[in-house]
C-alpha cells in the first residue's frame, strides 16, 4: 500500500487535494454503500514555491455551460489545432497565440506535471489591498496600550501601498478621517442604532451629493478614481498621522458605573465598517480588523446587557433556550457577514478577554467571509501579539500570505456531480449541469465564493456519484474534477489557479479491494469530522454522534473481515485501521462537545477546524504527544493515560494548546534545582528539549497556541488529562497504584471500551 | 362731540379750511360762551383739522372752575364747535395758516427765525410755529386741553371743557386764537408749568388768541359749512368749525401773540409757559390738570369720520390740512415735562402706589419697600376695587416685570441674604417669601402673611422683638424687611434633582454652509471669539469666569470638537446622524477658556480653514440645538447655546422646514399662519431644552425667508435672544454683529429659572407675556434670563379689593446664577386700591399700557387675522377712553375729545403700534421682519417699546455745539424736519442720520469731510472720524445713543429725496405712513369717532 500513500502524499503536494477515496465507486448506488462520501480536502492556494505562475490567460472550453479550462488531461490534435474537452467533450479551436503549438511546444498547462497552474491576468485595475481597523476602545488602560502598539507596529508591516481606516468604537462609534492634517477628524455615530448600508454611506459623505465638496479640497491628487479616500489612505502617506492618532486613542471616556459593563457597540462598529467598505470598495480585497475586549452591550448585535449581574449566556442557557439577545445578535451578525461577502471583504475578529465576547454570535463573520478568528486573555499577551503578526507573514516570494475575494469553481465530468462544500466559504448559488440536488455542507452550488484566503485555508468538498448502476463506466476509465480558484494576490494581481484531478473508475463490486486500497483513513475522518461539525451548528450534539456512531458502524460492517456475531474475529485492513481511533478522539473533541466549553470556545474551535488542511486538523481531532525522558530520544507516544508516567516529560499538540507536562518524579528533581549543577547538565538538556521543540511549532503555528508548562499536580495539567484516552480511571481499579500511568478521574469510556463496544456492533446482523 | 355728526361724511381736512371762515365765526360766537366757563386745559379739538378744542381753551383759561360746566355745554351747542375744529385745521391749513404749517415742516421747520424773536418761547420746539400760524395752532390746542374745564378741582380730572368758551371769547377776538391753548394751562398754572410749556403760554393768550382763531376759522368758513351741512345744521358747524381752526393755527400766532396776550389773563402762568411754547396746547392741557397726574382731557370735537376720510370735499388743497398738529398731545412734551419735573430728584419707593417717572426720564431710584420700577412697572398704581370697575373701564392690570434689570451704577444691586439651611422664610400656605409687607404679631412669635392672611410660626432663630409701632426692631437691618428687592440663596431643596448645580456652560454652535463661508461670517465670529471668550460673565469679585465653553460646528452634519487642554490639536468629531442627535464625546467638551485656551486658539484659528472650500449649502437646525440640549444635560449643568445660522435648514432632518413665504396670504384669514411655526417639532424641543435649563440665543443671517417664526420657537420658549443680520456682509454688517455679540455673551445671565407671581387676595396673575415656557398656569419657565428679558403678567380680579390693604405683587425667581449659584430674587410692589374710577385714571401709565396691548396684539395675531386685532386694539382704546370721558371727566360736549392727563398719549402710541410692521406691514417688509419683531417686541420692557414704537428723532444743528445735553427730541413727523438741518433718529433697532437737501456747507465738512450734499453718499452707515466739535458731537451722541439700547444700532445716513428716505420715513409715525396706517391726526379723528359712538 505504499504506493498508494505515496500517491496521496504526491498528489497533495502537487494539487493540494486529498481524496477520501482515490480510486472511485463507478456507480451511484456503490458509491452510497460506501458510507463515506466520495469527496476531497482542497486548500486553493496551497504554497508551491516550484510553481511560477505564467503571465497569460488561460484558454476556456467554449462551450457556454462548461467553459472548462484546457489542461493536461484534455485531448489536443496538434495538427487540426483542436483541442476537446474532457469534461464537456467540446471540440474547441486553439486561440490565434497558440498557432506554434506543436508536440514538443507544448504550453506548460498540457504538461502533467502541471496539474496545478496558476495564471496571472494582467486586465482590470489592481486596486491596492485594504485594511480597515475596528477597535474597542473599552478595554483596560494597559490592554489598550499593548494594543496600540500592536496597530502601531502593524503599520510597518503593511505593504506601503495600501489603504488603512480606523474605526473606534465603545460607547459610540468613530470613523477616523485619515487625510486631514492639523484637526483630527471623525466621524461619530450612536452605537445603539442600526443604519442601513444608505444611511452610513450618506452619513459618511459617501454618496454623491458629497463629492464636490470632497474634490474641492486641493489637499492631497485622487491617485486612484475611489471616492472615500478621506477614510481610508495609503499607509505610505499617513502612517505617522495614523500613528499619533494610535497613540492618541483614549479608553472610551463615558463613565461606567459599578455593577456595570461598559457600553460596547460592536454591532454598529462593525457594520458601519462593512457599510464603508461596501460603499467605497466594492469586490476589492479587503479587511475588516475587528479588535474586542468584550461583549457586545448595546445596540444591534448585542450579546448581554450592561448589568454585571446577569453573565453571558452559557451553553446551558442555550439549550434552555434562555440566552434572550443570542438569535437576534446572530441575526444581525450573519447579515454583515452576508453582505460582506457579497462585497468581497472579510472580517477578522481578534478576542481578547477572559469572559466570553460574543463570538458565538459573530462567528459567521469570520467564518463565512474567510476571515481569521483569535481569541485570547488580553491583548497583552504573546499570544495576541504573535498571532497578529503573523497575519502579515511573508511567503518565499516576499508576498503575504494572503488572498482575497476568491472565487472556486468546481467542474466535473458527467459521472460526478458537486454535493457542498465546508469551509469558510459561501455560495454562489451558480446552478450548472454539475451541481447535484443532494447537499453536503454548502450546497446547491458549484462556485462559492472565499474573502480571504490564506495559503492553509482548506476547504471540504463534497461529491456524488450519479453514474447509474446499469450504466457502467468503461473499463480504465476515469473521471475528472477541475477546481478553479481565481483571487486576487497580495500583490494585488488577479490570477487564475486551476486544478484538474483525475482518478479511476472501479466498479465496487468486482474491484472493492482496489477501492477500500485507496481509501485514504485520514482525509476520510477529517472530512467527516467536517460534516459532523457542520450539523452541530444546527443539530444537537447527541444527534450528531449517534449519526457519527451509525456512519462508523456501519464502515466497519461494510469494510470489516469478521464472522458475524463474534467480535473477537473483526479486523479491519490497514488502510482503515486508525479510522475507529480517530472518531473515538473526533467524539471527545470540544468540536462535538461542548461540555467545559463556553459557547465562545466552541465557535473558536468549530472555526479553526472548518479551515485548516489536513495534518492540523488530524492534531485537532487526534492530540499528539511525544515523551521525552533519559531512556532514549523523544518519541510519540500513545495519547492514553498510561503514557503519563513520573520520569517523563510529555508534550502534547493540540493545535490550540501546547502543553509541556513535567511527570512527578522529573518535577520534584527540577523543584531540587538540579538542572542549575553542572553534574546534571543532561537534565538540563531534557528540561530544554521539549521547550525547543514547543518553540519550533509556536513559531509555525497560526494562531498560535496557548502555551502551558506544567507538571504533575499542576492545575494547568487538567489540559493533559482532558486529553488523553482514559486507560485508567478510579473505576477500573486494577490500575490503582501501578506504576503504569495517571489515573483520570472521569466516567468518559476509555478508547478500548469503545472499541470493544464498536466490533460488538459492527458483527451484530441487527443494524 | 358734536363733531361726530360733521365726522361721517366730512372729509377731515378739506373740508374744514372751506368752512372754517364761515363757522368760526359763527361757532366762536356760541362757543365763546360755552367755552369761556370750561376753562381747563384745552381739549383737542377735532381730530381731523387740529382739535377743537380750540374752543374750550379760550373758555377754560380764565374761569376755570366755573366755567368748566358751562363749557362743556357751551360745547355742546358747539358740537359742531368740533368741527369747527376740523375746520380750523383745514382753515389753517387751506388759508394762509394752513399753507405755512405745511411749509414750516419743509423750509423752515422750526422757523428758527420767528422763533428766536419769540425769544420768550426760546424752549425749544417751537421753533415751527412761525407767528401766524401757530398763533393758530395755540389757539387749537387750547381748545383741545379742554380738560381745563374742571380744573378747579385739580383731582377730579381734567375736563376738557373750555374750549367752547374759549371759542366763544376767542371768536371773539379772532385775532388771537392761539390763545385758547393757553387757557387751559393757565387755569392749572401750577402744574401746568410741569406738563406742557406750551401750556403755560397758550393759556394767557387763549383768551385773546382765541379770538384770534376764529379769524382762522374764518377762513376755514367755507368748509365748516359743509361740513355743518352734514353734521348738525348750521349752529352745530359754525361753533365748531371756529374752534378747529383755532387750534390749528393756533401755536405760531401764539408764539407772537403771547407775550402780549399772556400776559393778560395768566400772571403765574406766563412765565412758564413762555419759556415753553405757546404752540403746544397740548401740553398744556397736561398742564392744567393740576399736574398731569390728573387727567388732562382733550376734547376734541371732529368728524370722526371726516378725519380719517382725509380730504373730503373742500378738496381744495391736496395737501391735507387738517388738525393742526402742534395742537394735539405730543409725546415730545410730555416726555420733557417728566423729565423737568421728576428727573431731578430720586424716586423713593416706600409710598404704596406712586407712579414712577417715565421710562425716558432719568431718575435714581431709593428702595425703601417696593420694588424699583426698574424691575415692575404696572399699567396702573391704583387698582379698581371690583372687578366690575376694572370691566368697565376695560384698563388692564398688568406688570411689566424684569426681574434681572441691570442699574445705573449708582444704584446699589439687591442685597444677597442667607438663611443658612432653613431657607428663605416662607408663608406655610401660599409659600410666598418674607417681605416688608408681613406683619409681625403676637410680640413677634407669629406673623401674618401679606398675600394670604395666614398666620404662622417666627422660627426661633428668626424671633425678633417688636418696637412700639408693631415693627421689628431688627427691620432695617434685614432686607428682606426693609427693601422692595433683594435676594435669598437657595437651599439643596430648590435645586434640581436635589444636587447644587454645577457652573453653566455656553456652546457656540456655527453655522459653516457656504453661505456663512463666503460672506466673511465663520472668519469674523471665531476670530473675536478668541478674545471674547475671556470676557464671560463673571460674579462678584472672581477672576475667571465659572462658565465652560464648547463648540459645535455644522452644515447639514454636526461637527463637535475636543478641545481638552491635554491634547495638542483639537479633535473633531462628525455627527451625521442628524436624525437622532446624540453627543459623540464627554470628556473634553465643555472646557475652561483658560485651561484649554492654547487648543481653543488653534481650534477657532482652524475652522475657517477646514471649511474654506466647502460646498455645502444645506444646513440643519433642529439637530443643532437638540445637541448643545444633549450635551449639556450630559454635562449635567444648564447653559445657553449660541447659534450662528444662515439659511433655511432645508436638509433632510427633524425640523426640516420648507419655504412657505407666501406675500398672498397678507390680510387674509391665513395671515397668522405666517406667525406660527411650521411644525410642532420645535415646540417639543423647547421644551426638551426648557428642562435641562437650555437657553438659546439665535443669531441669524439670511440671504433670503429663513422661516424665522418657526426658527425663533426656541429661543423664545427658552428665554433666548434672537438677532437677525440680512445680507450679512463683513464689511457692512461686522460692527453691528460684534457688538450684538459682545454684549450678549459678556451679559449677566440667569439660568434654569422658575418665576412666580404672587398676589394678595383679590387679584390673580392670569395671563403671561414675553420669551419662556410655562408648563401650568402659574410657573413661568426660564432656561435662560438675562437683564433685558422682560415678562408682562395680567391680573385679573378673583374678588373685592379692599381700599385699605391695596394689593401686593410678590415676584420670586429662581435662577442659577452664572457662577452656578442657586438664588432667589424677590420684587415686592404694593398697589393702591380705588373704589373710584378717576383715581385708577389718575394713577395708569400710558407707556406701560402700551407695552402690554402691544404684546397683546402681537400675541393676537398667532390666532386671529390681524384686522380683528387691529380693531380690538381700537375698540378697547375707545373704551378706556370713553369710560373715562363717561365717568370721570367732567361733562362737556359730546363733540369735545376728552382724555385723561395719564393716557393723552394712548392714541398716538397706540396709532403707532396699530401700524407698525407687524399689524400692517408695507410692501417692503418681510414675513420674517414681521416674524422677528413680533418675537422681539414681546420680551422688551417699557423703554425699549416706548421708543421702539415712538421713535427719538433728535436735531443735530438746532442747539448750539457746546452744549452737552442731547438735543430735545422734535415729533416724528416729517413736518418737523427742515431741509437746513440734520436729525438722528433711533428706535431702539435703527438708527438714522437725516441730512437735509440744503443744509449748510460748513455742517456737511464738518460731518462727512465732504464739500457738498451731492457727494454724501447714501447709505453710509460710518461716519468719518472728523477732529471739529460738530462731528465729536454727533459721533458721541451716536454711541451715548448705541449704549442705551440692548442691541447696537446700524447708523443709516440717509439724503433728503434720496430713495433710502423712503425707508426713514417708515419711521416718521406720526404721518401717514405708506401701508395704509394713519396720521396721528386721523387717528385721534377716527378715536374720537369710536368713543363718541360709544358714548351715545
Amino acid at each position: 500500500m505504499a504506493t498508494y500513500l505515496e500517491f496521496i502524499q504526491q498528489n497533495e503536494e502537487r494539487d493540494g487535494v486529498r481524496f477520501s477515496w482515490n480510486v472511485w465507486p463507478s456507480s451511484r448506488l456503490e458509491a452510497t454503500r460506501m458510507v463515506v462520501p466520495l469527496a476531497c480536502l482542497l486548500t486553493p492556494l496551497k504554497e508551491r514555491p516550484d510553481l511560477p505562475p505564467v503571465q497569460y490567460e488561460p484558454v476556456l472550453c467554449s462551450r457556454p455551460t462548461c467553459k472548462a479550462i484546457l489542461n493536461p488531461l484534455c485531448q489536443v490534435d496538434y495538427r487540426a489545432k483542436l483541442w476537446a474537452c474532457n469534461f464537456c467533450f467540446q471540440r474547441n479551436q486553439f486561440p490565434p497565440a497558440y498557432t506554434g503549438i506543436s508536440e514538443v511546444n507544448q504550453p506548460a498547462e498540457l504538461m502533467p506535471q502541471f496539474s496545478t497552474i496558476e495564471y496571472v491576468i494582467q486586465r482590470g485595475a489592481q486596486s491596492p489591498l485594504i485594511f480597515l481597523y475596528v477597535v474597542d476602545t473599552c478595554l483596560e488602560e494597559d490592554d489598550l496600550q499593548a494594543l496600540k502598539e500592536s496597530l502601531q507596529m502593524s503599520l510597518s508591516l503593511l505593504p506601503p501601498d495600501a489603504l488603512v481606516g480606523l474605526i473606534t468604537f465603545g460607547r459610540m462609534v468613530q470613523v477616523h478621517e485619515l487625510s486631514c492634517e492639523g484637526i483630527s477628524k471623525s466621524y461619530v455615530f450612536r452605537g445603539t442604532k442600526d443604519l442601513t448600508a444608505k444611511q452610513i454611506q450618506d452619513m459618511l459623505g459617501l454618496t454623491k451629493p458629497a463629492m464636490p465638496m470632497q474634490q474641492a479640497r486641493p489637499g492631497p491628487p485622487q491617485e486612484h478614481p475611489f471616492v472615500s479616500s478621506r477614510f481610508l489612505q495609503p499607509v505610505h502617506k499617513i502612517d505617522m498621522n495614523l500613528t499619533d492618532l494610535l497613540g492618541e486613542l483614549q479608553r472610551d471616556p463615558w463613565p461606567v458605573t459599578q455593577g456595570k459593563r461598559p457600553l460596547r457597540s460592536t454591532g454598529v462598529a462593525l457594520s458601519i465598517a462593512v457599510g464603508l467598505l461596501e460603499g467605497t470598495f466594492p469586490n476589492t480585497g479587503a479587511r475588516i480588523m475587528l479588535f474586542t475586549g468584550g461583549p457586545p452591550t448595546q445596540g444591534p448585535g448585542m450579546v448581554v446587557g450592561d448589568e454585571l449581574k446577569v453573565p453571558i449566556r452559557s451553553w446551558h442557557d442555550i439549550e434552555k433556550d434562555n440566552a434572550r439577545f443570542m438569535k437576534k445578535a446572530t441575526k444581525h451578525y450573519e447579515m454583515l457577514a452576508n453582505r460582506t461577502a457579497t462585497n468581497g471583504h472579510c472580517i477578522d475578529i481578534y478576542a481578547c478577554a477572559l469572559d466570553q465576547t460574543g463570538l458565538l454570535e459573530m462567528k459567521c463573520c469570520a467564518n463565512l467571509t474567510g476571515g481569521h478568528m483569535v481569541m485570547g486573555d488580553s491583548f497583552n499577551t504573546s499570544l495576541f501579539k504573535q498571532t497578529f503578526q503573523r497575519i502579515f507573514s511573508k511567503d518565499f516570494n516576499g508576498d503575504f500570505r494572503m488572498a482575497f475575494g476568491a472565487t472556486l469553481e468546481v467542474k466535473t465530468s458527467r459521472e460526478l456531480k458537486v454535493a457542498g462544500a465546508i469551509g469558510p466559504c459561501v455560495s454562489l448559488n451558480v446552478k450548472g449541469p454539475c451541481v447535484s440536488e443532494n447537499e453536503l455542507g454548502v450546497g446547491g452550488t458549484n462556485q462559492w465564493k472565499i474573502c480571504g484566503l490564506d495559503p492553509t485555508s482548506t476547504l471540504g468538498i463534497y461529491f456524488e456519484v450519479v453514474n447509474q448502476h446499469n450504466a457502467p463506466v468503461p473499463q480504465g476509465g476515469r473521471g475528472a474534477i477541475q477546481f478553479v480558484t481565481q483571487y486576487q494576490h497580495s500583490s494585488t494581481q488577479r490570477r487564475i489557479r486551476v486544478t484538474t484531478i483525475a482518478r479511476n473508475w472501479a466498479d465496487a463490486q468486482s474491484q472493492l479491494r482496489h477501492i477500500e486500497a485507496a481509501f485514504d483513513q485520514e482525509a476520510a475522518a477529517v472530512l467527516m469530522a467536517r460534516l459532523g461539525v457542520f450539523r452541530a451548528e444546527s443539530e444537537e450534539g447527541p444527534d450528531v454522534l449517534r449519526w457519527l456512531d451509525r456512519q462508523l458502524i456501519r464502515l466497519c460492517q461494510k469494510f470489516g473481515q469478521y464472522n458475524k456475531e463474534d467480535p473477537t474475529s473483526f479486523r479491519l485492513s490497514d488502510s482503515f485501521s486508525l479510522y475507529p481511533q480517530f472518531m473515538f478522539h473526533l467524539r471527545r473533541s470540544p468540536f462535538l462537545q461542548v461540555f467545559n466549553n463556553s459557547p465562545d470556545e466552541s465557535s473558536y474551535y468549530r472555526h479553526h477546524f472548518a479551515r485548516q488542511d489536513l495534518t492540523q486538523s488530524l492534531i485537532m481531532i487526534q492530540p499528539i504527544l511525544y515523551s521525552y525522558s533519559f531512556h532514549g530520544p523523544p518519541e510519540p507516544v500513545l495519547l492514553d493515560s498510561s503514557s503519563i508516567l513520573a520520569d517523563r516529560i510529555l508534550l502534547m499538540d493540540t493545535f490550540f494548546q501546547i502543553v509541556i507536562y513535567l511527570g512527578e518524579t522529573i518535577a520534584q528533581w527540577r523543584k531540587a534545582g538540579y538542572q542549575d549543577m553542572p553534574e546534571y547538565e543532561n537534565f538540563k538538556h531534557l528540561l530544554q528539549a521539549p521547550l525547543d521543540d514547543a518553540q519550533e511549532i509556536l513559531q509555525a503555528r497560526f494562531p498560535m497556541p496557548r502555551y502551558i508548562n506544567t507538571e504533575h499536580g499542576g492545575s494547568q495539567a487538567r489540559f493533559l488529562l482532558s486529553k488523553v484516552n482514559p486507560s485508567q480511571t478510579h473505576n477500573n481499579l486494577y490500575a490503582w497504584g501501578q506504576e503504569t500511568g495517571a489515573p483520570i478521574l472521569t466516567d468518559d469510556v476509555s478508547l478500548q471500551v469503545f472499541m470493544d463496544h464498536l466490533k460488538k456492533l459492527a458483527v451484530s446482523s441487527a443494524c | 362731540m358734536n363733531v361726530n355728526q360733521s365726522a361721517p361724511p366730512v372729509p377731515p381736512f378739506g373740508q374744514p379750511q372751506p368752512v372754517y371762515q364761515g363757522y368760526h365765526q359763527s361757532s366762536y360766537g356760541g362757543q365763546p360762551g360755552s367755552t369761556a366757563p370750561t376753562t381747563p386745559y384745552g381739549a383737542y379739538n377735532g381730530p381731523v383739522p387740529g382739535y377743537q378744542q380750540t374752543s374750550p381753551p379760550g373758555v377754560s383759561r380764565a374761569p376755570p372752575s366755573s366755567e368748566a360746566p358751562p363749557a362743556s355745554t357751551a360745547q355742546a351747542p358747539c358740537g359742531q364747535a368740533a368741527y369747527g375744529q376740523f375746520g380750523q385745521g383745514d382753515v389753517q391749513n387751506g388759508p394762509s395758516s394752513t399753507v405755512q404749517m405745511q411749509r414750516f415742516p419743509g423750509s423752515q421747520p422750526f422757523g428758527s427765525v420767528p422763533l428766536t424773536p419769540v425769544v420768550s418761547q426760546p424752549t425749544v420746539l417751537q421753533p415751527y410755529g412761525p407767528p401766524p400760524t401757530s398763533a393758530q395752532v395755540t389757539a387749537q390746542l387750547a381748545g383741545m386741553q379742554i380738560s381745563g374745564a374742571v380744573a378747579p378741582a385739580l383731582p377730579p380730572v381734567g375736563l376738557g371743557y373750555g374750549s367752547p368758551a374759549s371759542l366763544a371769547s376767542a371768536s371773539g377776538s379772532f385775532p388771537n386764537p392761539g390763545l385758547y391753548g393757553s387757557y387751559p394751562q393757565g387755569q392749572a398754572p401750577p402744574l401746568s408749568q410741569a406738563q406742557g410749556h406750551l401750556g403755560a403760554q397758550p393759556p394767557q393768550r387763549s383768551a385773546p388768541p382765541q379770538a384770534s382763531t376764529f379769524t382762522s376759522p374764518a377762513s376755514g368758513g367755507p368748509r365748516m359749512p359743509s361740513m355743518t351741512g352734514p353734521f348738525l345744521p348750521g349752529q352745530g358747524f359754525g361753533g365748531p368749525s371756529l374752534s378747529q381752526p383755532n387750534h390749528v393755527s393756533s401755536p405760531p400766532p401764539q408764539a407772537l401773540p403771547p407775550g402780549t396776550q399772556m400776559t393778560g389773563p395768566p400772571g403765574p402762568p406766563p412765565p412758564m409757559h413762555s419759556s415753553q411754547q405757546p404752540g403746544y396746547q397740548l401740553q398744556q392741557n397736561g398742564s392744567f390738570g393740576p399736574a398731569r397726574g390728573p387727567q388732562p382731557n382733550y376734547g376734541s370735537p371732529y368728524p370722526g369720520a371726516p378725519t380719517f376720510g382725509s380730504q373730503p370735499g373742500p378738496p381744495q388743497p391736496l395737501p391735507p390740512k387738517r388738525l393742526d398738529p402742534d395742537a394735539i398731545p405730543s409725546p415730545i412734551q410730555v416726555i420733557e415735562d417728566d423729565r423737568n419735573n421728576r428727573g431731578s430728584e430720586p424716586f423713593v419707593t416706600g409710598v404704596r402706589g406712586q407712579v414712577p417717572p417715565l421710562v425716558t426720564t432719568n431718575f435714581l431710584v431709593k428702595d425703601q419697600g417696593n420694588a424699583s420700577p426698574r424691575y415692575i412697572r404696572c399699567t396702573s398704581y391704583n387698582i379698581p376695587c371690583t372687578s366690575d370697575m376694572a370691566k368697565q373701564a376695560q384698563v388692564p392690570l398688568a406688570a411689566v416685570i424684569k426681574p434681572l434689570a441691570r442699574l445705573p451704577p449708582e444704584e446699589v444691586s439687591p442685597y444677597v441674604v442667607d438663611h443658612g439651611e432653613s431657607g428663605p422664610l416662607r408663608c406655610n400656605r401660599c409659600k410666598a417669601y418674607m417681605c416688608p409687607f408681613m406683619q409681625f404679631i403676637e410680640g413677634g412669635r407669629r406673623f401674618q402673611c401679606c398675600f394670604c392672611s395666614c398666620i404662622n410660626d417666627v422660627p426661633p432663630q428668626y424671633f425678633q422683638h417688636l418696637d412700639h409701632t408693631g415693627k421689628r426692631v431688627d427691620a432695617y437691618d434685614r432686607p428682606e424687611l426693609s427693601l422692595g428687592s433683594y435676594e435669598f440663596l437657595a437651599t439643596v431643596d430648590y435645586c434640581k434633582n436635589n444636587k447644587f448645580p454645577s457652573p453653566p456652560a455656553f456652546i457656540f454652535m456655527i453655522d459653516v454652509s457656504y453661505n456663512a463661508i463666503r460672506s466673511g461670517l465663520v472668519r469674523l465670529l471665531c476670530e473675536e471669539l478668541k478674545s471674547l471668550l475671556d470676557f464671560l460673565p463673571r460674579e462678584g469679585g472672581t477672576e475667571e469666569s465659572a462658565i465652560r465653553v464648547g463648540f459645535v460646528t455644522y452644515n447639514k452634519v454636526l461637527h463637535f470638537y475636543n478641545v481638552k487642554s491635554s491634547l495638542a490639536q483639537p479633535q473633531m468629531m462628525v455627527v451625521s446622524d442628524v436624525a437622532d442627535m446624540f453627543v459623540p464625546l464627554l470628556d473634553g467638551f465643555l472646557v475652561n477658556v483658560s485651561e484649554s485656551r492654547a487648543v481653543i486658539t488653534s481650534l477657532l484659528d482652524q475652522i475657517p480653514e477646514m471649511f474654506a472650500d466647502t460646498r455645502e449649502t444645506e444646513t440643519v437646525f433642529a439637530p443643532v440645538i437638540q445637541a448643545g440640549m444633549e450635551a449639556l444635560k450630559a454635562a449635567e449643568c444648564a447653559g445657553k447655546l449660541f447659534l450662528f445660522h444662515t439659511s433655511l435648514p432645508i436638509a433632510e432632518a427633524p425640523g426640516k422646514l420648507k419655504n412657505r413665504d407666501d406675500r398672498k396670504l397678507i390680510n387674509t384669514d391665513k395671515e397668522k399662519t405666517l406667525f406660527q411655526p411650521q411644525t410642532g417639532a420645535y415646540q417639543t424641543l423647547a421644551k426638551e431644552c426648557v428642562a435641562q435649563g437650555c437657553c438659546v440665543d439665535l443669531f441669524l443671517f439670511p440671504n433670503q425667508y429663513v422661516d424665522v417664526a418657526t426658527l425663533s420657537v426656541v429661543p423664545q420658549l427658552t428665554g433666548g435672544s434672537v438677532y437677525k443680520y440680512a445680507c450679512f456682509q463683513v464689511e457692512n454688517d461686522q460692527e453691528r454683529f460684534l457688538s450684538d455679540l459682545r454684549r450678549d455673551v459678556q451679559k449677566v445671565v440667569g439660568f434654569d429659572a422658575v418665576m412666580r407671581v404672587r398676589t394678595s387676595t383679590g387679584i390673580r396673575a392670569v395671563d403671561f407675556f414675553g420669551a419662556f415656557y410655562m408648563s401650568n398656569t402659574t410657573d413661568v419657565e426660564l432656561a435662560g434670563l438675562d437683564g433685558d428679558k422682560t415678562v408682562t403678567v395680567e391680573f385679573k380680579h378673583d374678588d373685592r379689593l379692599n381700599e385699605e390693604s391695596g394689593a401686593l405683587l410678590q415676584c420670586a425667581l429662581l435662577y442659577t446664577s452664572c457662577a452656578g449659584q442657586r438664588r432667589l430674587r424677590i420684587h415686592n410692589l404694593a398697589l393702591n386700591c380705588c373704589t373710584q374710577l378717576a383715581d385708577l385714571y389718575r394713577n395708569c401709565e400710558t407707556d406701560t399700557l402700551i407695552n402690554y396691548m402691544a404684546k397683546f396684539a402681537y400675541r393676537g395675531v398667532l390666532n386671529s387675522p390681524v384686522k380683528t386685532v387691529r380693531d380690538t386694539l381700537i375698540t378697547q382704546c375707545a373704551q378706556i377712553l370713553a369710560c373715562y370721558r363717561k365717568n370721570c371727566a367732567s361733562p362737556s360736549s359730546a363733540g369735545q375729545l376728552i382724555l385723561p392727563e395719564c393716557m393723552k398719549l394712548l392714541p398716538v402710541y397706540l396709532n403707532c403700534v396699530l401700524k407698525s410692521d407687524v399689524l400692517q406691514p408695507g410692501a417692503e417688509v418681510t414675513t420674517d421682519d414681521r416674524a422677528y419683531v413680533r418675537q422681539l417686541v414681546t420680551s422688551m420692557d417699557v423703554a425699549e417699546t416706548n421708543v421702539f414704537f415712538y421713535p427719538r428723532l433728535l436735531p443735530l444743528t438746532k442747539s448750539p455745539i457746546e452744549s452737552a445735553t442731547e438735543p430735545p427730541a422734535v415729533r416724528a413727523s416729517e413736518e418737523r424736519l427742515s431741509n437746513g438741518d440734520i436729525y438722528l433718529l433711533e428706535n431702539g433697532l435703527n438708527l438714522f442720520l437725516w441730512v437735509g437737501a440744503s443744509v449748510q456747507q460748513g455742517v456737511v465738512q464738518s460731518l462727512f469731510n465732504v464739500s457738498s450734499f451731492s457727494q454724501i453718499t447714501s447709505g453710509l452707515s460710518v461716519l468719518p472720524v472728523l477732529d471739529n466739535p460738530l462731528s465729536k458731537k454727533v459721533r458721541g451722541l451716536i454711541d451715548s445713543l448705541r449704549a442705551q439700547r440692548s442691541r447696537y444700532m446700524k447708523l443709516i445716513v440717509v439724503k433728503q429725496e434720496d430713495k433710502l428716505e423712503m425707508l426713514f420715513k417708515h419711521f416718521l409715525v406720526e404721518d401717514k405712513s405708506l401701508s395704509g396706517g394713519a396720521s396721528y391726526v386721523d387717528f385721534l379723528c377716527h378715536m374720537h369717532k369710536e368713543i363718541r359712538q360709544l358714548l351715545s
